[in-house]
């Protein structure tokens, strides 16, 4: 019984630090992974606390769908949040 | 198998802090950042810390999940009374319910949001809402 208090908080610390990662982090593909690992433990927690339908669509939707629909968003914008580093990675781009 | 969870006030309060924690996470990502990409990845946090928050509350003490089966009963007649006494032990179906409609629509918003960011980029050629000052199209 004590292990899965044990499994609780450390998701939930998961959870917290994938949240701080992907909103800290620069290179924004690193950051759509981190939103994915947030579903993923979401996930977990949803099956933990008795909802596995919840489950089921939150690992098909959030973590498959979302992840999908950012990077092709990704692929056809920017990669880098600040525009320096954009203009250095793609020199075939037209910039102004 | 049995997910029956520890039988502590400390697990359904670490829930609540920590769903407040990530919604105020995400609030953050997307008040402060400056690329339209992060905030609309701020929105998606945002989303799965009100999720969690909802089913969190939702949840009973060593319930089970809100789904009848045969199995369920252990021998007992099919009547009435029964079925009611199985279902005091289940958590809430209804913030179960709705959190499945949210996800979705948090989903259908994710998507429309980026086709916009999309269009803003190809009209601009940046995704820094600084440079983006006129909002002429």
């Amino acid at each position: 019984m004590i292990y899965y208090l044990i499994l609780i908080i450390f998701l939930l610390l998961l959870m917290i630090g994938a949240a701080i990662y992907s909103i800290a982090q620069k290179d924004l593909l690193y950051a759509v992974i981190g939103t994915g690992l947030i579903s993923l433990v979401l996930s977990i927690l949803f099956l933990l606390l008795q909802a596995p339908d919840v489950a089921l669509t939150e690992a098909a939707i959030g973590v498959a769908l979302t992840t999908i629909v950012f990077i092709i968003t990704i692929r056809n914008t920017v990669r880098h949040e600040d525009e320096e580093k954009n203009r250095r990675t793609l020199p075939n781009q037209t910039t102004k | 198998m049995d997910f029956r969870l520890f039988d502590l006030k400390i697990v359904e309060y670490s829930f609540f802090i920590t769903s407040v924690v990530v919604i105020l996470i995400g609030l953050y990502g997307a008040l402060v950042k400056r690329s339209l990409i992060k905030v609309v990845i701020g929105l998606s946090v945002f989303d799965s810390g009100v999720n969690l928050l909802l089913i969190s509350v939702g949840y009973l003490t060593s319930g089970t999940a809100p789904i009848y089966s045969p199995g369920l009963l252990k021998g007992m007649p099919l009547t009435l009374e029964n079925i009611k006494k199985l279902s005091e032990g289940m958590v809430d179906p209804v913030p179960q319910a709705l959190v499945l409609t949210a996800i979705v629509i948090g989903f259908g918003v994710t998507a429309v949001a980026l086709s916009l960011v999309i269009r803003l980029y190809r009209h601009h050629k940046t995704l820094n809402i600084d440079e983006i000052k006129n909002l002429k199209w």
